[in-house]
């Protein structure tokens, strides 16, 4: 990683969003991952998707456990505040800060092994508590940085690049997390930019925890014929079902869509996002038929992708504690003690 | 000890009162405790209970000092036998001139036999049989009625307990009637059947004004509450848990808005205690004053997580209400066995500050200071308070609040100094007394910083290279130093005359150290008393122990923890360190320092007592 600051050159070409920034100022430091490894491009997807979204910088609070995965929170908005904590308790982490400052955006990522080995449990937990996040969990099926293991989202039949086969059937967070009854559900691939970009956004805006498991290639360890989440592989055996396109507040939609095949799914502060139905029979706001629908696909091998489900109207953790608008980092402290009167008054029953 | 005439022990005994855990008797005892406090006599009540909820043997120890004293004495004088069970055990515990009562409904006088004991039997459950209807009631009632069997014994005033029930019941006027037909049926046998009061007994005295009695852990959630912590996270484990369902019923008493119902704190049951820390950590990061409590197992647990805060630099109070250990151990039962456990917490170098509060007054200003401690000093600190302290109700100070008081919330850089920066480094040593500043996310972009655990520089970015690295690891010593001058002083007491004895004790091992010292010096054995209250140790601990010939070092666990956190971290010669050491779940009693103490050092006969007896 560098640390060596980079020239920042007005451009007054670069495009700008609607706080005047460009992507630039979205930038974090220099990545130092291998040569394309899937992580770097979804990288350079959130940060296109922050970007897009004119989030302020200062707004963003990006978490991570360890692994090559949560190294990335360093890669991108070098001007929001970063966290990399321990090993698979990134969403302890992010419940604590989130409950400290509800007006701050989340980010948390993930790998495979921080999120369903180690970190199972905390990540469940999340979900349960609707926790408002953007969870992404880049997903290469091993654990990069201790060279390459199996992780727990590893396939049966999967071949390790030294040649050993997973027998073990992989947890798949896309299932699990439609079983733990999360708002904001999705899959994408770290290839699939146009797909992923917009997943990102809509993930950002949603009121609750937003789980995104996108397939993220490591091109060191689990890249090879065999392996079930080389680029290759995946490539083929992805298939979008649910197209996401983001529409913010402020913006009309202007594209023209077949009826029955669109869904817009209105968020909680108004903006939409319009669902492309590539598959005309599924219904990413029915949980029971979209798991079976999804299942049936992957007994096919076929891992099916985009916005897989989705309900805006879940109540976050925040909504269901009733806490006040104003974040508890910044109450008054009148507000906070009673005083030596209200103690006075306390300590009747003790005399 | 040597006996002392019945005739002299107004207001000076202990009662030991032996029940099934889950039959009401917890409302009795605490009831009995109350009505001797309110009659301005400074009493003790400590609850040996087990790990199970009904049906297990529970025993509850009352002692009325007239002088103050609020440890075990280690000697019983009245037992009320109410569990047939452990008739045996408890008839042998009775002190030599000491009384029994048992519920005569089953005459066992074989069981009884000691002659030096006076049994006193009561047909308690044929009382409540004839007066009460159904079971349940019929046990809960027995259990009040020994109650009434006690109040006349010892000349307490029904009228007072009558008051009592009252405050208890305000909300169900028919339990106070209820309650009160017991206490009256036992009141009325033993002043019936036996010479009430017996000589060992209560008279009213006016030592308890500007005292309350509470418990530890209440007396924390409370002092979090006043410290203004806003987010509670914590997985429930005894003794610690009712830390927090104190501070959340305090907080849903004030802490509510009225009009919204909108609730200004944040109160998580987390999934296990690596999780609980972690959101005290992300809190706390993020400005909030957070706070976790739990007992040895919970800190096992958060071992990792207290490395990356003490590293990172993130401000965090946890609450260690210790039980008996290893392992599992005894739930329910009492030690200080968590001290190295704290101190030197998680892998690698780390070192943390602790706080040993000895009674529930302190458990609430060392809450207070615990927040503003972390995030001066940008580090956890960890209050150990014991089972002991924590659960049981302990005759204190009033507490005070100062309204005057304003939290220290520590170097944090705010907008306007941030905007005047060219660039943050987080680590920096700027006022060379080892605490960097910090910036809270939300604020400015110029103060964003990426918080890990991982190798870092002073200027916060990720290093693995060795200057870097040392620069950052041996500012944390200078912190830690630092951390001296901040965290409470020890409290020290000198004997009257001159001595080179001295001795060491931490949080609740207070009272049976100040009972013994009183004592002791009766028999010419005089030493003065250093109470630690924190870690790091400041200068005068290690002036104390560098000034004594011999010094006893007093605490509750087997391994001798506190004499070795003194070896390790002070300058002291471990040869004159002498351990008393109290591990077997009970609190400690004065007797068993005193005895330890006379082991080592010969009592000296005073030159005032009189010529000797004999011919
Ligand atoms: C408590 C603990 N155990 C083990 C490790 C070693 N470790 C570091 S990263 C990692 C696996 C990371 O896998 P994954 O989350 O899939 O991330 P990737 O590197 O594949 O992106 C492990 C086991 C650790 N850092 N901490
Ligand atoms: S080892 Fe794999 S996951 Fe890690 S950086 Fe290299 S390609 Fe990416
Ligand atoms: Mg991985």
């Amino acid at each position: 990683m560098t640390f060596i600051p980079k020239p920042k050159v007005r451009n007054p070409s670069l495009p700008r969003n609607d706080l005047g920034l460009t992507r630039r100022d979205y930038e974090g430091a220099l990545s130092t991952l291998c040569a394309g490894c899937g992580h770097d491009s979804i990288t350079a997807a959130l940060t296109e998707a922050i970007w897009g979204e004119s989030l302020e910088p200062q707004n963003l609070v990006k978490l991570s456990g360890i692994g090559c995965s949560s190294k990335t929170t360093a890669y991108f908005v070098s001007g929001g505040h970063g966290f990399n904590s321990v090993h698979g308790r990134m969403p302890s982490i992010a419940m604590g800060a989130n409950a400290a400052n509800r007006n701050l955006h989340y980010i948390g990522v993930s790998g495979d092994g921080d999120t369903l080995s180690i970190g199972l449990g905390q990540f469940c937990h999340a979900i349960r508590r609707n926790l408002n996040m953007l969870y992404v969990i880049e997903n290469n099926g091993v654990y990069g940085l201790t060279k390459g293991q199996f992780s727990a989202s590893a396939d049966i039949g999967s071949k390790a690049k030294k040649g050993d086969v997973n027998r073990q059937p992989p947890i798949d967070p896309v299932l699990l997390a439609m079983n733990l009854g999360a708002s904001f559900i999705a899959r994408s691939f770290s290839g699939d930019k146009a797909q992923l970009v917009p997943l990102l956004q809509a993930g950002l805006r949603h009121r609750g925890f937003a789980l995104i498991d996108v397939i993220s290639p490591c091109v060191t360890f689990n890249d090879h014929e065999g392996s079930t989440k080389s680029y290759a592989y995946t490539r083929e055996h992805y298939e979008p079902v649910v197209n996401a396109d983001f529409v913010p507040l402020q913006r009309e939609i202007v594209a023209d869509y077949a009826p029955g095949e669109t869904l817009p799914i209105v968020m909680h502060d108004g903006s939409r996002i319009v669902l492309h139905k590539v598959a005309r029979d599924y219904d990413p706001t029915d949980r029971v038929a979209a798991s079976a629908y999804i299942q049936a696909r992957l007994k096919e091998g076929e891992f099916l992708t985009g916005l897989l489900y989705v309900d805006p109207t879940q109540k976050e953790f925040h909504e269901l504690n009733d806490t006040p608008d104003v974040p508890l980092n910044s109450l008054a402290p009148e507000v906070l003690s009673p005083g030596s009167r209200g103690l006075e008054r306390i300590l009747a029953r003790y005399r | 000890m040597p006996a002392v005439p019945a005739q002299d022990r107004v207001n000076d005994f202990a009662i030991k009162i032996a029940t099934v855990n889950g039959t009401g008797s917890a409302s009795a005892n605490s009831l009995l405790m109350k009505a001797i406090f309110r009659s301005g006599i400074p009493v003790m009540g400590k609850n040996y209970f087990p790990s199970n909820i009904q049906g297990l043997p529970t025993w509850y120890e009352i002692r009325v000092s007239r002088d103050g004293h609020v440890a075990r004495s280690g000697r019983v004088d009245i037992m009320v036998a109410m569990n047939a069970e452990t008739y045996g055990k408890d008839v042998r515990e009775v002190a030599a001139g000491g009384y029994l009562i048992y519920d005569s409904t089953w005459p066992r006088p074989a069981l009884f036999a000691r002659e030096d004991v006076t049994v006193l039997g009561v047909p308690l459950a044929q009382l409540c049989n004839e007066n009460f209807h159904g079971v349940r009631t019929r046990i809960l009632m027995k259990n009040i009625c020994y109650a009434g069997v006690l109040a006349a014994l010892l000349d307490l005033d029904p009228a007072r307990l009558r008051d009592l029930l009252a405050e208890t019941y305000a909300k169900k006027p028919q339990l106070v009637d209820s309650n009160m037909k017991a206490i009256q049926l036992g009141y009325d046998y033993a002043k019936a059947h036996f010479a009430c009061p017996l000589p060992l007994h209560c008279r009213p005295m006016d030592k308890t004004a500007g005292h309350i009695l509470i418990d530890g852990n209440t007396a924390t959630g409370l002092g979090a509450m006043f410290a203004g912590a806003t987010v509670a996270a914590w997985y429930p484990i005894t003794p610690s848990t009712s830390v927090m369902d104190a501070f959340k019923s305090f907080c849903e008493k004030w802490r509510v808005d009225p009009a919204t119902g909108r609730k200004s704190f944040a109160f998580i049951q987390a999934e296990d205690e690596l999780a609980a820390i972690g959101m005290v950590l992300g809190a706390s990061w993020n400005g909030a004053r957070s706070f976790t409590a739990t007992s040895g197992p919970g800190i096992s647990l958060m071992n990792e997580f207290l490395g990356l805060a003490y590293y990172a630099e993130i401000p965090a109070v946890i609450f260690d209400v210790q039980r008996v250990g290893p392992s599992t151990g005894m739930p329910t039962r009492t030690q200080q066995c968590d001290l190295l456990l704290c101190a030197y917490a998680s892998h690698g170098d780390t070192k943390h500050v602790c706080l040993y509060p000895a009674n529930p007054e302190e458990c609430f200003h060392f809450a207070v200071a615990a927040f503003d401690l972390a995030e001066r000093l940008q580090t956890p600190v960890m209050v150990l308070s014991d089972l002991d302290i924590g659960m049981n109700d302990w005759m204190c100070r009033e507490i005070k609040w100062d309204d005057g008081w304003q939290a220290d919330r520590g170097k944090v850089l705010p907008l306007a100094e941030i905007v005047k920066l060219e660039k943050f480094h987080r680590f920096l040593d700027k006022d060379e007394d080892g605490i960097p500043y910090r910036t809270l996310p939300g604020v400015h972009p110029k103060a964003a910083y990426f918080t890990r655990g991982s190798g870092h520089n002073q200027f916060g970015a990720y290093t693995e290279d060795a200057t870097e690295y040392q620069i950052v690891v041996d500012r944390l010593v200078r912190k830690f130093h630092t951390a001296r001058s901040f965290v409470p002083r020890p409290v020290i007491e000198m004997a009257a005359g001159r001595t080179d004895v001295g001795i060491v004790a931490a949080g609740s091992s207070d009272g049976a150290v100040r009972e013994a010292l009183a004592v002791l010096a009766g028999m010419g054995v005089s030493a003065n008393y250093l109470r630690v209250r924190a870690f790091p140790f400041n200068d005068e601990v290690d002036r104390f122990l560098d000034s004594h010939r011999l010094v006893f070092v007093v605490e509750q666990n087997r391994d001798a923890q506190l004499r070795s956190l003194l070896t390790l971290e002070t300058p002291v010669d471990k040869s004159k360190l002498r351990s008393l050491l109290h591990y077997s779940g009970l609190p400690i009693s004065s007797s068993f320092i005193i005895e330890g103490v006379l082991a080592e050092v010969a009592p000296k006969p005073l030159r005032s007592v009189g010529p000797a007896h004999g011919a």
